[in-house]
């Protein structure tokens, strides 16, 4: 007797229609009432076919459900999620190598400011920035082994990100590695690209000229109006930092035209008020994209965002949200950027293996040379996969992925939003847990919150203006996603 | 399909990759699932339309078409014994086929 049973999904409605999210292959389809009635019925429990027959044309919804995975009969094995570790001896015919895309380079670990939650010099350091072994600044010469190293590694394209500490502390190498990097290139007949990070304090007439004409992309780190900067992001005093930054972000945003300058938030428990932020950050001062991302830090400092305060978080992102969509409604910008990216992943239909893309495609390189998973890890002996100099140790990159796989997570084997989150950040689970390789437990909530808003808001541009997706179309990744 | 429309681009493959095949064993393109011929004898009762795959590939081979189950719940009865007309004694020694099936011999045309 064959009975059905529903497999891994998600239903949600969206423009008054039911859909529904797959788990693991991260479709997404609209669904007719039969097929929604009959998807409801057996999520409830199995049901053999005889107890189904009281529905309309049931042989055919119940073909159409079992044609996409939706539901399967009991008994039968569960579709095959293969584990295929990237790089690893090739075991299987689709394993690849992956190029690394993304170099993030930590031109100095000193900083102006002094903010209090820094994970890089507060309380959850990882890395003595301070006494430590790394110089406090990347010479001109591990900045070049760097970007050879890049090239070495990289496809036919290579970004390079400056990072620090204060990024522009150390302003003079990133001028003669962007030029070292652009000549080198072409050399090799790579294409190259920069972004920086910064806090905006060093910002002089000179250096926004040098970012513009060279086409840097810019992404500040600011928390929003003066009241909500000065309280974490101070200097050494004590002193706020916003007087000092506001103009000369103003400055940067007049003159700097060529690539979209981005705002990026760190909130804390006493800084949750997103609206009031993204206000200010684009319509005071003139960002074109705002990002939000919760404070990393250890569940026990002050600064740390507990469950109620991701409750109120998640309420903020949903309204700000359903503005992005009546915006794109009308195909006008809207600048929440944490929107634009999960859309742009549910549109693709993403499903992760890992939840980012560290030690593979992208890595970061301490002021040493040092090879780390990402910025985040730069100068730690633990998470070193490497130096530029000898290239990338192969043995513990594999033994890396080997270890982060997703199957290995079992608390994520459970949950609908992994194909999206895939555990969440190894270095939030290290400040937390004390170990990369865990989930991130602690906001669960708020990524299964956060992954329903935004698979609303994909279903209801889906009726009310798909074209609108067709911004995120394009050719040469169409072959990543599988 | 009828009741459900692809939203997203991995969705759209999924309808694409899943267009019904009735080909099967000619089913070219990678990735490839390995074929197990895995017949229907795993089961008691299977349909026999389609395979676990949803193919038709995984489904019994000829020289297997012998077994117990093919003669009462196959739909493809012809090719094998049938106790009305090729041997009306066959599962005579049989009385349950988990235990007995032993005793039922290979019958020759």
């Amino acid at each position: 007797m064959i009975a059905w049973a529903a497999r891994e999904h998600h239903r949600f409605k969206a423009a008054g229609k039911p859909f529904v999210y797959l788990v693991p292959s991260a479709a997404i389809f609209e669904l007719d009432d039969a097929a929604d009635a009959l998807l409801r019925t057996l999520s409830d429990r199995p049901r053999t076919r005889e107890e189904l027959s009281a529905f309309d044309n049931i042989d055919e919804t119940l073909a159409d459900l079992a044609r996409v995975q939706a539901i399967g009969e009991i008994g039968a094995p569960p579709p095959v999620s293969p584990k295929v570790i990237p790089l690893a001896p090739v075991a299987f015919e689709t394993a690849r190598s992956v190029p690394l895309t993304t170099m993030v380079l930590n031109v100095t670990n000193q900083c102006n400011l002094s903010c209090t939650y820094c994970y890089e010099y507060g309380e959850d350091k990882i890395v003595d920035t301070a006494n430590g072994r790394q110089p406090k600044f990347m010479t001109e010469d591990t900045a070049r082994e760097s970007v050879d190293f890049l090239l070495r590694e990289a496809g036919d394209v290579a970004h390079i990100t400056f990072f620090g500490g204060e990024t522009l502390l150390n302003f003079p190498v990133l001028v003669k590695t962007v030029a070292y990097a652009r000549q080198r290139a072409a050399e090799v007949g790579k294409s190259v690209d920069f972004s920086l990070t910064t806090n905006a304090t060093l910002l002089k007439p000179e250096i926004i000229e040098f970012i513009a004409e060279n086409r840097i992309g810019v992404t500040i780190s600011i928390d929003g109006p003066k009241d909500v900067q000065d309280k974490f992001r101070v200097f050494t005093n004590g002193a706020g930092s916003y007087d000092l930054v506001a103009p000369k972000i103003r400055e940067l945003l007049r003159r700097h035209r060529t690539r979209p300058i981005g705002a990026r938030v760190t909130l804390t428990s006493a800084n949750l008020d997103v609206k009031k932020i993204y206000r200010h950050l684009t319509d005071d001062i003139g960002f074109w994209e705002v990002g939000f991302a919760p404070v990393t830090t250890a569940a026990t400092r002050g600064h740390a965002i507990s469950g109620d305060g991701y409750d109120r978080m998640l309420d903020q992102f949903r309204e700000l949200a359903y503005e992005y969509v009546e915006a794109a409604v009308e195909n006008r910008h809207h600048g929440f950027s944490n929107v634009q990216e999960t859309l742009e992943e549910l549109h693709k239909g993403v499903s992760k293996a890992y939840p980012c893309g560290a030690g593979l495609g992208l890595l970061g390189v301490a002021t040493d040379g040092d090879v780390a998973l990402c910025h985040r890890f730069a100068g730690s002996d633990a998470h070193k996969v490497g130096t530029v100099r000898d290239g990338i140790d192969r043995g513990a990159q594999i033994a890396f992925l080997e270890k982060h796989h997703i199957s290995n997570k079992t608390d994520c084997s459970v949950c609908w939003a992994r194909p999206l989150c895939s555990g969440g950040c190894y270095h939030e689970a290290h400040t937390r847990y004390g170990d990369t390789g865990r989930a991130n437990l602690h906001y669960c909530e708020w990524i299964r919150g956060w992954t329903d808003v935004c698979l609303q808001i994909y279903g209801e541009l889906s009726v009310r203006n798909p074209a609108f997706f067709a911004r995120f179309e394009d050719e040469h990744d169409a072959s990543q996603v599988s | 399909m009828t009741h459900l429309k692809s939203v997203n681009r991995k969705a759209a493959r999924i309808e694409q990759a899943t267009a019904p095949d009735v080909v099967a064993l000619q089913r070219t393109g990678v990735p490839q699932m390995p074929h197990f011929p895995l017949g229907c004898s795993l089961i008691f009762s299977p349909g026999w339309e389609a395979d676990r795959t949803g193919g038709t590939a995984g489904l019994c081979q000829p020289v297997e078409r012998d077994l117990f189950d093919c003669h009462i719940g196959c739909y493809w009865p012809a090719q094998v014994p049938d106790q009305l007309n090729h041997a009306p004694d066959w599962t005579a020694k049989c009385a349950a086929a988990q235990k007995d099936w032993r005793k039922m011999d290979l019958i020759f045309p």
